[in-house]
């Protein structure tokens, strides 16, 4: 009690304490107490020599600081306060008496002290009068000044700063401090470090040792007490011990008899969750994922079905060889191998890895794509889509069809048995006479020579100035004519290698034309005319001049009409047909209906066949229409050759196919062969024998046995039955073309390498 | 007439096609879950054979499902699984955001889990349906149990996956079912013939692996997961079949040799039965404990048509492989620190050998080096001169794959045909498995053998005689005619049957190209070695 009086007593002199400084907690009780103690005797004391006053504050410390504790301790804890002013006036007299008693205790103590001393405390005595009526004021109430709490600033212009208890004017000093005299005091006075100015008295104070002492440790967060152990031991309020009374004697509150509505209406939204089943019960630990049992104790096939589509994963291919640690030397990889492995793209290596070799087992090291290769396998399996791949287990010899064994099917030629040389340029076309006995030959050295068939002996040779594109000798035999296309020119030759009988008649052929020749001419564009001087010796006998070069002639089976063909694509002008009786040429067609490439009589009917690039037209020459088109299924024909029924056509072209036509069944070919490795020349067909041929630029003539019934239903059998090789390819040409022997299974054949050879 | 018309792309075979994407909508899954989804059910996507019809007319790659798997897959209970457990991470994710411990506790002890029981059951209907299908997962478990427990995955899968593979290797050596051992660069590859099925699995070398970074390690972990299933019920049921107990359990014999050899080398006891076990030293306890199993002769059923020669040719196969099987009866094997342990020591024990090691490689050494006993030690050293070793560094011929059956046509290394006719000609009773030749002594004699033959060999003098005047050969002849008639033959093929003519005649032209390829390298590589030979004498 005494402490809290002397804090009120105190507050009322107190210089610009905060007012948080009263409600600061217990701790700091003390130190406030002290300063206040200290501000008071400074207030009062300030002209006090320093021993008197360290004396002093050391004693009122001592006196002061056992009460302090447990004074302010109950004042502290008062929060109601009018109750507790009547209690402090009550008590406020008792301690006056006391505190009176301490003074004079004081007093006492300080009686060595000199007059002044007594003075101050004489002052001392009167405040505390004065302070019996303060106790409702405010602490902070400075009592020296009582303008109260204003900012100074007010007081600016006056010479005053307010108004003492009395109700004088506390003047402010006479001089009011410059800089200068600021500065000249900094530098004389040796307490200008530790004086303060005091706004309310507008007045100097020095501060005496303890107070900076005092101040410094409020700064560096000390308690302003030095004596005040902070690191008390603690007493344990709440301990196990049962003690007799109560820590706090309050009454227990109502709220720790009722249950608490907060914890209900939380227990009760868990217990919501569960029940819905948004907080689960903690489970019980499953120990038995890891644990196994007899999975297949009840064995049903029935979900068997389910997976028919199922196919289940293949075996990762078992390792060779090449993968052993020390594998044979031979399965190592060369340096070639190892920089083509290294060049080729991973997927398209034979092998994942290099074969190596080692010593020993121990130098044997990680695999390094190990992890790789799992991983590809995993992917394997679950993303490569699966497909059941019928795989063909045949015997390839399976694969070969059937056929009639060509010893069966003889005769063939077989055998090359002669060569006719002679020629200096490739040999463009070969004819034989009805005969058989005399071939005749057109060449690119511009000659065409006549062998005889049996001896490879050049009878004759014939110098037409020109490349033979094109030679045919007549079909009848009763006629010996020869049909030479040179240039835009087509020759008739009388090689007279025949009997007199024959000769005389076709001279009288060619002959008997003369005579008639006379009306024909007019502004026709083909020209008929006769030889004369060198060509006559020679046996050429007419010249037929056409408007363009000419590729092919050919005969009537009958022997007096002959087709001739001048491939161009703008003209109609294409074929011509001659009537060699009547010297008279015509052009059966009006129109151009593509580049024509061969033409054919038909042996028999008055059928003429004429090839353009795709297709091989029929024309009725008597009704003078078109009967039939075949398709040759091929990109440029070659050459077409009759079968001497009538009924069938071969084509052979340029994308090494050959085309065979049944005229009864299709337009469409009734078989494609393919058997050259390069364009086919030219075909032909065997006069009696079924058999035809035909001539490739892969050197190659290849003899097919085609047997055709009468039998409508029984399909043509078409065997191939003998490749014959012999040419020479020259300039990437081989053979250019090819003929029968009229009786004989023979095959004459021409080639680039300026030869003519037979095969029997 | 007819009805509505049809949409184009609403019949046939679009049908049944469904895109990967539509199928995972269809599922409501993520991607990854969807192809977890697929990894465990084994479903895979199919080619289309009209590719554009099943893509309404687009040429895009596109994966397809089968529409029927994917409806299969609509019921699967496992997939309610995979959303609980999305669901879980999501509320995991938020209460770690929230910074609720106490949530993200209670959602970790209610972490979803699932089972694939049913799904192995579902997928191997039958037992040798499983075990058909078994090689894949043991190459896995054995992978996934060689590596290192941080990172990859779980250490626990890499337990599951030891023990599953150490409960397998037992069973290789109780039912004595090993065949063939081939040592490749990649690995060791085993085939075992258990309950009539050959299984084949590759070993990795022990060395640490070197991670890869573009391998997708969830793929594998899912697979494993699988496999480890599959793998723990075959096992049981392959134990339950040879009357083991499962979990395996020691013999109790071997279990006290080892018990007094090695006391508190092991804090813990669980741990080092279970490295006992794992070390293949000592046989497994039985449930009924018989003393020996009298073989049970194979009873003969002659059946009608089969004539004698085959079933003459069975026994004998039947008889190689027991002896085959007792090859290592009764030898004592020791092998060397520096050999790798564990293959051997299982090979061996397949075999029926004892098989011990130094103490300080591995726990589970049942004798010491000093044992008098020890008939062979197993050592790979360039040069020991000192115990009767066998060394297969230096003096033995390479090594070959015993996979490789070569049919009529392939090229057969010299080697081979060697060892084909020692097998022949030296033992005809006793089969000789070369394959396991690292630690054999017959190997050693084989190798003996060889040498006498090449010398005598060389001893062989060489005859030239005069040369005769070749007459037509009329043989020859016909043979070219038939050659012709075949070439005229093949000029009349059509067109689909002459490609697939070419295609099989191309492939079977590349292997006699490969082999005689291969051929001239070794005719090069032995002459090579010939000189050097000579030069090395002169």
């Amino acid at each position: 009690m005494e402490a809290s009086r002397r804090n009120v007593q105190s507050a009322g002199q107190r210089v610009g304490m905060k007012k948080t400084e009263k409600t600061d907690k217990k701790r700091s009780k003390p130190d406030e107490e002290e300063e206040e103690d200290q501000l008071f005797d400074l207030n009062n004391k300030a002209v006090e020599e320093d021993e008197d006053d360290k004396d002093l504050s050391d004693s009122e410390d001592s006196v002061y600081s056992g009460l302090e504790d447990s004074g302010s301790d109950s004042e502290d804890d008062d929060d109601d306060e009018v109750v507790e002013e009547e209690e402090e006036e009550e008590e406020e007299e008792k301690d006056g008496s006391n505190a009176n008693e301490d003074e004079e205790e004081h007093s006492e103590q300080s009686t060595v002290k000199k007059s002044k001393k007594k003075e101050g405390a004489v002052v001392e005595k009167e405040m505390k009068k004065d302070d019996e009526y303060d106790h409702d004021t405010s602490d902070e109430e400075d009592i020296r000044n009582t303008v109260g709490n204003i900012p100074m600033e007010w007081y600016k212009d006056f010479p005053h700063v307010g108004y003492d208890l009395d109700g004088k004017k506390i003047f402010k000093p006479i001089r009011n401090k410059d800089e200068l005299d600021d500065f000249l005091e900094k530098m004389e006075n040796p307490d200008y470090w530790k004086t303060v100015h005091d706004k309310k008295t507008a007045s100097d104070i020095v501060l005496s040792d303890e107070q900076i002492e005092l101040v410094k440790r409020l700064q560096r967060g000390q308690f302003g007490d030095v004596n005040f152990n902070e690191y008390e031991p603690t007493v344990e309020f709440f301990s196990k011990d049962v003690m007799i009374h109560p820590v706090t004697n309050r009454p227990a509150d109502k709220r720790s008899f009722i249950p608490s509505l907060i914890e209900k209406e939380k227990v009760s939204k868990l217990v919501h969750a569960i029940k819905m089943g948004w907080i689960k019960p903690r489970r019980v630990e499953d120990d038995s994922r890891g644990r196994f049992y007899d999975l297949w104790a009840s064995e049903s096939s029935s979900s068997l079905a389910k997976h028919k589509m199922h196919l289940p994963a293949p075996k990762i291919p078992l390792p060779g060889h090449e993968e052993s640690y020390n594998p044979p030397p031979e399965y190592m990889f060369t340096d070639e191998e190892r920089a083509l492995w290294e060049q080729q793209d991973p997927s398209d290596r034979r092998l994942p890895f290099v074969p190596r070799k080692y010593p020993g087992l121990r130098q044997v090291p990680a695999f390094s794509r190990f992890i790789h290769e799992r991983f590809e396998r995993c992917l394997d399996l679950y993303l490569c889509p699966r497909q059941r791949k019928m795989r063909v287990n045949v015997n390839p010899e399976d694969l070969i069809p059937k056929l009639p064994k060509p010893k069966d099917l003889q005769p063939f030629p077989t055998t090359q048995s002669l060569v006719y040389r002679g020629h200096s340029g490739l040999v463009r076309s070969i004819s034989v006479s009805p005969s058989g006995q005399w071939l005749v030959s057109g060449s690119d050295d511009g000659s065409v020579r006549l062998w005889e068939v049996c001896s490879s002996r050049c009878m004759k040779t014939v110098q037409v100035g020109g490349a033979v594109k094109s030679v045919a000798w007549n079909p009848n035999p009763s006629l010996c004519l020869v049909a030479v296309a040179v240039d835009s020119v087509v020759l008739i030759l009388s090689p007279a290698l025949a009997d007199k009988q024959v000769v005389s008649s076709s001279e009288r052929v060619l002959t008997a034309k003369e005579e008639e020749e006379g009306p024909s001419e007019g502004s026709q564009p083909v020209v008929w005319s006769e030889t004369e001087g060198e060509e006559l010796n020679q046996g050429i006998r007419l010249k037929i001049q056409h408007p363009k070069p000419v590729h092919q002639v050919t005969w009537h089976s009958k022997g007096d009409y002959l087709a001739s063909v001048m491939p161009e694509h703008s003209s109609h002008l294409q074929v011509f047909i001659h009537q060699l009786s009547r010297r008279r040429s015509q052009n059966p067609f009006r129109r151009n209906k593509g580049l024509v490439q061969a033409v054919a009589f038909h042996p028999i009917r008055p059928y003429f066949f004429v090839a353009t690039q795709r297709s091989v037209r029929i024309y009725n020459l008597v009704k003078q229409e078109m009967t039939k088109k075949l398709q040759a299924n091929s990109k440029w024909i070659s050459s077409i050759a009759v079968h001497s029924g009538g009924d069938h056509v071969i084509c052979g072209s340029y994308d090494c196919k050959l085309s065979w036509f049944d005229l009864d069944l299709s337009t469409k070919p009734y078989k494609m062969l393919r058997h050259h490795k390069k364009a086919v020349r030219s075909v032909a067909y065997h006069r009696g024998y079924p058999l035809f041929a035909s001539a490739s630029d892969d050197g190659s003539v290849i003899v097919c046995h085609g047997t055709v019934y009468n039998d409508l239903l029984q399909n043509p059998l078409i065997v191939p039955v003998k490749v014959l090789r012999g040419h020479a390819i020259t300039h990437d040409l081989g053979v250019l073309d090819v003929t029968f022997h009229p009786t004989q299974p023979w095959v004459f054949s021409s080639g680039a390498d300026a030869t003519i050879r037979l095969f029997t | 007439m007819g009805g509505l018309q049809k949409k184009k792309f609403e019949r046939g075979s679009a049908t049944n096609y469904i895109t990967r994407n539509r199928a995972r909508k269809k599922l409501m899954l993520s991607l990854p879950d969807f192809r977890r989804l697929c990894i465990l059910k084994g479903i895979y996507p199919h080619e289309p054979k009209h590719k554009k019809k099943v893509n309404k007319g687009s040429t895009a790659p596109r994966t397809f499902y089968l529409l029927k798997d994917i409806r299969f897959l609509l019921h699967e209970p496992i997939v309610s699984k995979f959303r609980e457990y999305k669901i879980f991470v999501r509320k995991l994710k938020r209460a770690y955001g929230k910074t609720e411990w106490s949530a993200v506790e209670r959602l970790k002890e209610n972490k979803p889990t699932y089972k694939l029981d049913h799904i192995v059951k579902e997928r191997y209907p039958t037992f040798i349906d499983a075990l058909r299908d078994i090689d894949d997962a043991l190459c896995m478990c054995f992978l996934f149990s060689t590596f290192a427990r941080t990172g990859k995955c779980h250490v626990q899968t890499i337990q599951l996956c030891r023990r599953l593979t150490v409960e397998w290797m037992n069973y290789v050596i109780a039912s004595r079912a090993l065949r063939k051992v081939f040592l490749s660069i990649k690995g060791i590859y085993y085939q075992a013939e258990v309950m009539g099925q050959l299984i084949t699995w590759l070993v990795p070398y022990q060395f640490s692996h070197d991670h890869p970074t573009d391998v997708d390690y969830r793929v594998m972990a899912t697979f494993t997961e699988l496999y480890t299933t599959l793998l723990g019920f075959v096992n049981f049921r392959l134990y339950q079949s040879l009357n083991l107990v499962y979990p395996p359990k020691l013999d109790s014999k071997a279990e006290l040799d080892l018990k007094e050899e090695n006391e508190d080398d092991y804090a813990m006891s669980s741990e080092s039965y279970y490295e006992k076990l794992s070390a293949l030293s000592s046989s497994l306890a039985r449930v009924v404990s018989t003393e020996e199993e009298e073989e049970a002769k194979l009873d003969q059923f002659p059946v009608e048509g089969e004539d004698m020669d085959k079933m003459e040719a069975r026994e004998k196969e039947q008889k190689q492989l027991e002896v085959q099987k007792k090859i290592f009866e009764g030898l004592k094997f020791f092998i060397n620190r520096e050999v790798p342990r564990e293959s051997l020591a299982f090979v061996i024990r397949c075999f029926g050998g004892q098989v011990s090691w130094d103490k300080s490689v591995c726990i589970g050494s049942t004798y010491d080096v000093t044992d008098e006993t020890i008939t062979h030690q197993v050592v790979d050293r360039p040069n020991v001169d000192k115990h009767p070793v066998y060394i297969f560094t230096l003096t033995l011929p390479p090594h070959l794959s015993p996979f490789v059956e070569e049919k009529e046509g392939d090229y057969v290394p010299p080697d081979k045909l060697k060892i084909m006719a020692l097998q022949r000609g030296e033992q005809p009773g006793t089969d000789q498995p070369y394959f396991i030749n690292e630690e054999e002594e017959a190997e050693e004699k084989n190798l003996k053998k060889m040498e006498k033959q090449k010398s005598q060999g060389k001893s062989l003098e060489v005859k030239v005689t005069p040369g005769k005047l070749k007459v037509e050969n009329p043989a020859r002849l016909e043979q070219e005619e038939q050659a012709e008639e075949k070439r005229l033959a093949i000029m009349m093929m059509k067109k689909k049957e002459k490609y697939l003519y070419d295609k099989i005649m191309f492939g079977k032209k590349r292997k006699v190209r490969e082999a005689n390829k291969l051929a001239a390298k070794r005719k090069a590589h032995d002459d090579a070695e010939k000189a050097k030979k000579k030069k090395a004498r002169k």
